[in-house]
């Protein structure tokens, strides 16, 4: 049966792995392979450039802006929603007021999962369309109207949040924060649920405070999820194309306004890719995407690589 | 996590089935990448002459064969696509050729594939926020040039040529050095537009010149009313009434200057300078309507149908666009944009011409059946169809049957297009130039916030000129 062993499990591994290198392996290398020429994106007709694209990437302000507003985006979104997630999460599992039975939630906890979960389920399309509401530039706006009302801004003179290059990166990062918590409080709740009751207890019993029992329990034991989360939530920060394309001011196609201040790689990549018809070169925007996004996911793994507890 | 799978000892493991496989991969994979460096899937079919071409006669100059099939894809926007079903229906009895019909808004999405897979369809109106540049599909050779369809006599009057049925000027759009092909269909003008019955209610004029456009501006914002709005978010429409503003100011060699890149087409001209000086005095002197620098097109053009504002820029298509939105009794009024002191054109002269281009791609599979269909769009039974479907004019002299009652704005444009006679004029840049089109218009959205004051603004779009004027392939692309 040695043999047919073999057989065996190659006959399962063969189609993934088929499947893996045609519709993941193949493109990236064709990718490459279009980033050396003047591909213009309509017909199979090119020249062989080599590196040029990559040369004058270095030199096009607009996309080392865009990185840079990844950048931001990477290191704030995963913290911010983190952070959120764990607090109300610990909340919701032991943040409740210790009576008699010992550890519990606030009261309400159930209800308030529910609904901090809500705003996973909406797509980023209806997401878009109803934070484009919030911000209206206008009195109709949610924001606006809001604050008009209060009388805090003339109506003569409503905020233009998306039209603001110190705002419109912060407006996005609400969105997206907003969205994101209830799922990860989901998730770190899961894990908190497996945490035996009688740590907490014990620690309790020693005299421990809320936020020692946190640090000192529920945070090393959820190592594993806040690290998935925080490559998740990497990923979405790397991305950002939906949000952008369709909420900030028009750069010719795909958002990025105002004067590109909104402007991240993607939206940098796909106009140049299909609206001005540079696609060799956007290629070569997409390859230096990939790579970085590979050295980001190994070195988020290894800062946040610990040893890990049994329990 | 930690499960273990015990196999035998001489047994293969699975991670060194796994470590084996992922090796082979590794090498085989960039080995044949190398091999057929950036290959595509796509082949490059001819186009099947022999067995679509059939009988030429007068009627059918192409050839088009009966029993046919042609495939259309038409962009569904504000138009809609009502209009060519009503062809392709036409189409079906008179040469018993049948269409397949895609309405759609994604035209890249759709059809990137397909150009590049060499498998286009026949006929394609490439319009819309997701339409493939035409610049772009003509760099990559995939228009047909469309003179014989041009030549070939016209369906009303077979004395004719079809080019010589058409308002001057309208194929210049479709115009990729020195070739025509893409037919701009829509005849279109740009400009301001205002509520009749507004101007009606409080005693306005038409303002003929910028101080009284700004008088009215003043009036209007101190009764509440904004003075200008425009469609921010896309910063294009503003854009359209600083270049006509310029255009109109220093006549049509302030606008070729712009279109050849010529190195004082901003910094130097002082049209340019008086042109967005004026715009950014309605910008200081706060006559915009709240807000409008952050509203989509829907959003500002409903607010200016809801009398907030008293005028708004865009070309003529808005009629169709807001017909929901529009009170009963709006009476939808165009303005052509209002003169500087000193301009070298009449006020009278507009932003004219065809957009919504329709091409057939170089590769489509029934060539003869395209042209005719395009032949047949330059008749004037297929405009009047198209007028009566989509509230807008075609490029056909004279297209529209009289019978036709038309909507207040629409005729307003008819009325318009007849005072400007030969005073019509039409930027070119934005279908040649893109990037240096985007690089404009974002100035031109820094300028309305007040970020930005003039002299920056004309610096910033000389320096998009000047980038353009460098690529080499812009040497092709000149008008007289």
């Amino acid at each position: 049966m040695r043999k047919g062993q073999y057989r065996f499990v190659a006959g399962f591994l063969l189609v993934p792995v088929a499947l893996y290198v045609v519709f993941v392996i193949w493109p990236y290398i064709q990718t490459f392979g279009y980033s050396l020429t003047d591909w213009k994106g309509q017909s199979q007709t090119f020249r062989f450039v080599g590196l040029d694209n990559y040369r004058k990437l270095f030199q096009d302000d607009v996309f080392i802006e865009a990185i840079g507003h990844n950048i931001l985006f990477l290191v704030l979104i995963p913290v911010i929603t983190i952070l959120l997630a764990l607090f109300f999460a610990f909340m919701l599992n032991a943040g409740g007021r210790g009576r008699a039975g010992g550890v519990q939630g606030v009261a309400g906890a159930r209800f308030y999962k529910v609904l901090y979960f809500f705003p996973q389920v909406l797509s980023l399309a209806i997401l878009a369309v109803l934070f484009n509401a919030v911000y209206r530039s206008d009195g109709g706006g949610l924001l606006n109207g809001f604050l008009i009302k209060l009388g805090l801004v003339d109506a003569d003179k409503p905020v233009e949040w998306l039209n603001e290059p110190n705002m419109v990166l912060w407006a996005l990062l609400l969105v997206v924060v907003w969205h994101g918590v209830g799922f990860y409080l989901v998730l770190f709740s899961a894990a908190m649920q497996s945490i035996p009751r009688d740590i907490y207890e014990a620690a309790l019993i020693d005299g421990a405070s809320r936020n020692q029992s946190f640090f000192r329990i529920t945070l090393p034991l959820l190592w594993d999820s806040v690290q998935t989360a925080w490559v998740y939530l990497g990923i979405v920060a790397m991305d950002m194309f939906v949000l952008v394309s369709s909420m900030t001011q028009n750069m010719g196609a795909y958002g990025g306004g105002p004067d590109h201040h909104s402007d991240v790689m993607s939206t940098v990549m796909m106009r140049n890719f299909l609206y001005y018809g540079k696609s060799g070169y956007a290629c070569a925007m997409g390859v230096v995407m990939l790579l970085l996004t590979l050295v980001l996911s190994v070195v988020t793994l290894r800062a946040t690589r610990r040893e890990r507890i049994e329990f | 996590m930690g499960s273990t799978v015990h196999h035998g000892v001489e047994g293969v493991g699975r991670r060194d089935l796994i470590k084996r496989s992922a090796a082979l991969g590794l090498v085989a994979a960039p080995g044949m990448g190398l091999l057929s460096a950036c290959a595509s899937g796509g082949g490059s079919g001819d186009p099947d002459e022999g067995g679509t071409r059939g009988k030429t006669s007068k009627d059918n100059p192409f050839g088009a064969k009966k029993g046919g099939k042609l495939d259309v894809v038409v962009f569904k926007g504000g138009y809609g696509d009502d209009y060519a079903k009503a062809w392709e229906a036409d189409f079906g009895r008179k040469l018993g050729i049948t269409s397949t019909h895609t309405g759609t808004q994604e035209i890249t999405g759709k059809l990137q594939p397909r150009f590049n897979a060499g498998n286009p369809p026949d006929l394609v109106d490439d319009s819309g926020a997701q339409k493939i540049n035409i610049d772009v599909l003509y760099k990559n050779g995939q228009l047909l040039d469309l003179a014989e369809v041009l030549d070939a006599p016209s369906v009303d009057d077979p004395a004719k040529k079809v080019r010589d049925t058409l308002i001057p000027g309208t194929l210049d759009p479709g115009l990729q050095e020195g070739k025509i092909v893409a037919l701009n269909y829509i005849y279109t003008v740009w400009g301001l537009w205002y509520s009749g019955k507004l101007f009606k209610d409080k005693g306005w004029e038409e303002p003929k010149t910028w101080a009284d456009f700004l008088a009215i501006c003043k009036d209007a914002t101190s009764q509440g009313i904004g003075g200008l709005a425009h469609q921010g978010k896309y910063p294009y429409y503003i854009n359209v009434a600083i270049m006509d503003l310029i255009a109109k100011k220093g006549g049509l060699d302030a606008m070729k200057a712009i279109d050849n890149l010529d190195p004082r087409a901003f910094v130097g001209s002082d049209a340019a300078q008086e042109a967005i000086e004026a715009v950014y005095e309605v910008v200081e002197k706060g006559y915009l309507m709240p807000g409008t620098n952050g509203l989509t097109h829907t959003e500002s053009q409903t607010r200016w149908n809801q009398y907030k504002a008293v005028f708004i820029t865009s070309g003529s298509w808005l009629e169709n666009e807001q017909l929901k939105q529009t009170p009963a009794d709006f009476d939808m009024k165009f303005l052509p944009m209002p003169l500087l002191p000193g301009s070298k054109l009449p006020f009278e002269a507009i932003r004219a011409g065809s957009g919504e281009p329709f091409i057939i791609p170089a590769k489509a599979k029934n060539l003869p059946a395209a042209q005719e269909f395009m032949r047949r769009m330059l008749s004037k039974e297929w405009s009047t169809l198209f007028a009566k479907q989509a509230n807008s004019l075609t490029i056909l002299k004279d297209g529209v049957d009289p019978s036709v009652r038309l909507r207040p704005g629409t005729q307003s444009t008819v009325e318009a297009s007849k005072a400007a006679g030969d005073n019509t004029f039409r930027y070119l840049y934005t279908e040649w130039y893109g990037e240096m089109g985007t690089a404009i218009e974002a100035a031109s959205n820094e300028l309305m916030a007040k970020r930005i004051q003039p002299k920056e603004w004309l610096k910033r779009c000389q320096a998009a000129v000047d980038k353009q004027a460098k690529d080499p392939a812009s040497k092709k692309n000149h008008r007289d």
